[in-house]
């Protein structure tokens, strides 16, 4: 009864979709009030419609509800509750309702936000949000029904896989989802823009939170993704330019380009055009990226289970879609005016040379992604396409942009001087070089990458240094704490984000440069020492989870004589999936990570077991949750803080693009 | 005006190639040894294990060469067709044994049939890589002069055995 | 920790417990096939390297290039060995081929015209004028009725 609740739920939700597609648009374009007053409810509707049709597939989860096909094949009797609900995500069908109900999530915060938006623009956003959301909505009623029946009902399911049954997949996919899916809103802006041809300073003022709030979702999302293989498939990686991973990656590359872009907007009137063209790229990639996952043109480890029929939906919807809003902006883009005009050397034009490397990576991401279908398309056979070619192409172009990001924030909006800026950034670069230079001799190994690595983040860290203290040096006031405090948070937003960066960098550097791996056969009671750790084998034993069989391993780790920890890898074996996993043991520190892997058992006792050293391994992710914090701070600025208390009290904003701003 | 319409273009030419990608099976690994030598070996007969076989022995015949396994599922789904082959006796079809167990080998084709007039046995998988064989079933139609002419990755069925296999080894029987 | 001690005497074969042996025998012949490994792609793995796959293909494969390492066969002979059996499929870094020119190329291309083309538009932008509008008399004479009725306050 519950499932088919839902199944109707959906079907409502489509008929309120196709409403709240048409009436609010054709509504703006001809000025009909009362059409447009559609939108907003029309948009909670759907949010209350999806998230009951949600809420049923969550329950026939919770309940065991062995009839509902989706439900068998992903769950099982013994599967603990909190990942039965995360299975509502584990496949294809779930997730795409979970793509919409995320969608629904976003337009109601739509509903709620945007009191200030002239109402032309806001019932053209949500009806361009209304059009997506019916594409997805007729896509799983046609060939993806997550509530489809199974009769007669399975006595048992087929459990969740064993690499999804973990923390990671409770997170990961929702807060992927709300990056992905964010980026409807900031698309939507740019749809209704070009509709109604006003786009102008206030539009980008408008789109920017929105988009950095989504930004800010993708790369929390990316990093709890590249978290999770990190500990959970046991080798230690944590990038693989997989098809999927590029696929969640290249929205995140056109998304910066576009948070910056719409910077310039906001501020100067330039760029216009490309801000537009930035928000449709973004989006696009996202929808393409589902396309992806779910059509079986590319192998990955992480695609869904595919069927000829979905991808051509899919491929249909993005054409739909991403043709339509290109062909909308081919059309309406040439009567856009130039913004304000600036110089070859300025602010607008390092951003714009920024935006630029960025979409070129963007670009070479997926070229290299898209290359064997290219290329088996044409006749020419098959290639792989891996690591070895990414990061041969992509450390090249993002040199240049991080170099940028020390020049930028310091260059003034129209003009700037290049001897003045060198002058201003002498003393940054020379003690970045010198330390880079130095500082892998010290630390005993020096190689051209290393020294690169170290150099870029120094850079970041200088050039912030040198711009947060020509900021103040405008500012008058009593103490040094009060002129950094004034600092709008917008500009401290920006330092973190650009100091997570250089976090990361370190991060990577230092985990390539010096981690140390070590092959081992152990028996019980015997040492091994790497990084300076001394681990002890203690022997195995049998242990029994809720689901699987494992055999756990002890291992104690000692450093000059003094206990440090105990470490539990374990190797699974789970029953109903015939499946076994290895589950590694990680003890992390703020400067490595202890990671200890059990391979196969071999004779008496002992164990063929990999031990690693991974120096600064979590300022990886350290790094993207500091970006993800300084988008945050950033959206918390003032201007935004005064706009959502005037919206409160009702009292109409007139944009004002004589306003000028400090930060 | 016509620079707008450029991203526009640039994707048009990218759905042309994802759709031409749906129909394509990005995990089929087409093998390069077609139009090349089969490579030599000499292993050990399933039956008769005192016995080798090569493909030296067949030159001036064109035969095929069936990879199978008493583990593998897709060999059950393409034996009836092996069978009816074997039966027609259009061309002689050699099995060989990959990465099986002798005992479960033989039962197997006790249970199901045997298509084969000798089999050989590949234990360790080695004739295998040389092959290129990286699942099975594997078919591969040989010539008189001992060239891989056609490669069939997974189970053989009857369309493909009468469009492509049977012409091919007609034309190569004629020449 | 008593059951550790519990453990360790019920876990048989407790002999002398000493250094771990590395599980490789020759460390360096392990060293190369890592970084052999790492480049090469499993091929009945939904994307995985030889390196970290755990599927019976792929250990033969690692026993295949242990046996070729052990010749004393360079790293190009190993991989032209591969390559002749499977084809480019097995690797990850793509061959520099006819086929594969635009693909290394590219990213260099795409850098090319990006740049190029923001050079272009800057320049475009620099050279624009701003553009003579004189003031008509009808416009004067509108800006004259205007500012009269601001200063009668209508």
């Amino acid at each position: 009864m519950i499932p088919e609740v839902g199944h109707y739920a959906l079907i409502l939700a489509l008929c309120v979709a196709v409403v709240q597609g048409s009436l609010p648009i054709y509504g703006a374009a001809v000025g009909h009030s009362t059409f447009m007053s559609v939108a907003k409810p029309a948009a909670r509707t759907q949010f209350l419609l999806v998230l009951i049709a949600f809420s049923c597939l969550g329950y026939a989860f919770a309940e065991m509800d062995f009839s509902v096909l989706y439900v068998a094949a992903n769950a099982n009797s013994k599967l603990p509750l909190h990942y039965r609900l995360a299975a509502i995500w584990g496949a294809h069908e779930g997730s795409l309702l979970l793509w919409t109900f995320i969608l629904t999530v976003w337009m109601f915060a739509v509903t709620l936000f945007s009191a200030h938006l002239p109402e032309t623009m806001r019932a053209r956003i949500l009806g361009v949000m209304g059009l997506v959301s019916m594409g997805f909505l007729l896509f799983m009623l046609t060939v993806s029904n997550p509530f489809e029946r199974l009769i007669p009902a399975a006595l048992d399911g087929r459990d969740l896989n064993p690499l999804l049954q973990d923390p990671g997949m409770v997170m990961h996919p929702p807060m992927l989802y709300m990056g992905y899916v964010g980026f409807s809103v900031a698309f939507a802006f740019a749809i209704a823009a070009l509709l109604g041809g006003n786009l102008d300073a206030a539009w980008a003022r408008w789109s920017r939170p929105w988009t950095t709030v989504a930004w800010c979702f993708l790369t929390v999302g990316i990093a709890l993704g590249s978290g999770w293989a990190y500990y959970e498939l046991g080798w230690g990686g944590w990038w693989f330019w997989d098809p999927v991973e590029n696929a969640s990656f290249m929205p995140w590359l056109a998304g910066t380009a576009l948070i910056h872009s719409l910077a310039v907007t906001d501020k100067r009137g330039g760029f216009k055009v490309w801000t537009v063209l930035l928000a449709i790229m973004a989006f696009s990639l996202s929808l393409l990226g589902t396309f992806l996952v779910r059509s079986g043109v590319l192998t990955s480890v992480h695609a869904f289970a595919t069927d000829p029929k979905r991808g051509l939906f899919i491929l249909a919807f993005l054409a739909v879609v991403i043709g339509g809003s290109l062909l909308l902006y081919a059309w309406r883009a040439p009567r856009v005016g130039l913004g304000g005009g600036f110089e070859l050397v300025s602010r607008e034009s390092m951003l714009l040379a920024n935006n630029v490397l960025l979409i070129v990576a963007m670009g070479s991401v997926l070229l290299g992604t898209l290359y064997p279908l290219f290329l088996d398309a044409l006749g020419f056979g098959k290639i792989s396409v891996g690591p070895p070619y990414f990061d041969t192409v992509f450390v090249p172009l993002m040199t240049p942009a991080i170099f940028l990001m020390g020049i930028g924030p310091i260059a003034q909006w129209k003009k700037a001087s290049l001897p003045n800026l060198a002058m201003q950034l002498r003393w940054a670069f020379a003690a970045s070089v010198v330390t880079a230079l130095l500082l892998p001799l010290v630390l005993g190994k020096w190689t051209p990458l290393l020294s690169l690595g170290l150099l870029l983040a120094l850079w970041i860290v200088t050039t912030t240094v040198v711009s947060v203290r020509e900021r103040v040096s405008h500012l008058v006031g009593n103490s040094l704490v009060s002129c950094l405090a004034a600092l709008p948070r917008a500009y401290w937003g920006m330092v973190l984000a650009h100091c997570g960066i250089a976090i990361f960098i370190v991060g990577v550097t230092m985990v390539k440069g010096f981690e140390v791996e070590k092959d081992l056969q152990m028996n019980v009671g015997d040492t091994a020492t790497i990084g300076g750790y001394t681990f002890r084998f203690d022997g195995a034993q049998e242990v029994k989870g809720p689901n699987y069989l494992a055999a756990r391993g002890s291992f104690s780790v000692t450093r000059n004589g003094q206990e440090v920890t105990v470490m539990y890898p374990e190797k699974r074996f789970y029953a109903v999936q015939n499946q076994s996993m290895t589950e590694a043991a990680i003890d992390s520190g703020l400067f490595r990570d202890l990671y200890v892997s059990l391979g196969e058992p071999l004779e008496g006792g002992a164990w063929s077991v990999r031990l690693y050293h991974k120096p600064f391994v979590d300022w990886i992710w350290g790094g993207c949750l500091t970006m993800a914090l300084g988008g945050l701070l950033a959206v918390s600025d003032r201007r935004y803080r005064l706009a959502w208390r005037r919206e409160r009290r009702e009292e109409p904003v007139a944009p004002s693009p004589l306003k000028t701003s400090v930060a | 005006m016509k620079r707008f319409l450029l991203p526009l273009a640039i994707f048009v030419v990218l759905v042309g190639f994802l759709a031409a990608g749906l129909t394509l099976n990005p995990r089929e690994v087409p093998s390069p040894l077609v139009g090349k030598p089969a490579p030599a070996f000499s292993l050990p007969q399933l039956h008769d294990q005192e016995k080798t076989f090569s493909p030296a022995d067949m030159t001036g015949q064109v035969w095929l060469l069936n990879v199978w396994a008493s583990w593998c599922g897709g060999c059950k789904e393409e034996h009836p067709v092996l069978m009816r082959m074997a039966q027609a006796g259009d061309v002689p079809i050699y099995g060989m044994d990959y990465k099986d167990r002798r005992e479960e080998a033989l039962s197997w084709l006790r249970r199901y049939g045997n298509p084969y007039p000798l089999t050989a046995v590949d234990e360790a998988g080695r004739i295998g890589i040389d092959y290129g064989v990286y699942g099975v079933p594997e078919t591969y139609v040989i010539d008189k002069q001992g060239v891989i002419r056609f490669k069939q990755i997974g189970p053989l069925d009857d369309e493909i055995v009468t469009k492509k296999i049977l012409p091919l080894v007609k034309e190569l029987q004629g020449k | 920790m008593r059951w550790l001690a519990l453990i360790v005497l019920l876990t048989p074969g407790l002999g002398w417990a000493g250094e771990a042996k590395l599980l490789a025998g020759d460390p360096a012949a392990e060293a190369r096939l890592k970084h052999l490994a790492v480049e090469l792609r499993c091929l009945v793995c939904q994307n995985q390297t030889l390196a970290d796959s755990n599927a019976p293909l792929a250990e033969d494969l690692r026993r295949e290039v242990r046996e070729m390492i052990a010749k004393n066969m360079s790293d190009e002979e190993i991989i032209d060995f591969l390559v002749q059996r499977y084809g480019d499929f097995v690797l990850y870094r793509p061959p520099w081929k006819a086929t594969t020119t635009l693909l290394w190329v590219g990213p260099f291309l795409l850098l090319g015209a990006g740049a190029a083309a923001l050079v272009v538009a800057l320049r475009r932008r620099a050279q624009r004028q701003p553009v003579e509008m004189p003031v008509t008399d009808e416009e004067r004479r509108r800006v004259e009725q205007l500012l009269s009725q601001r200063r009668t306050g209508s």
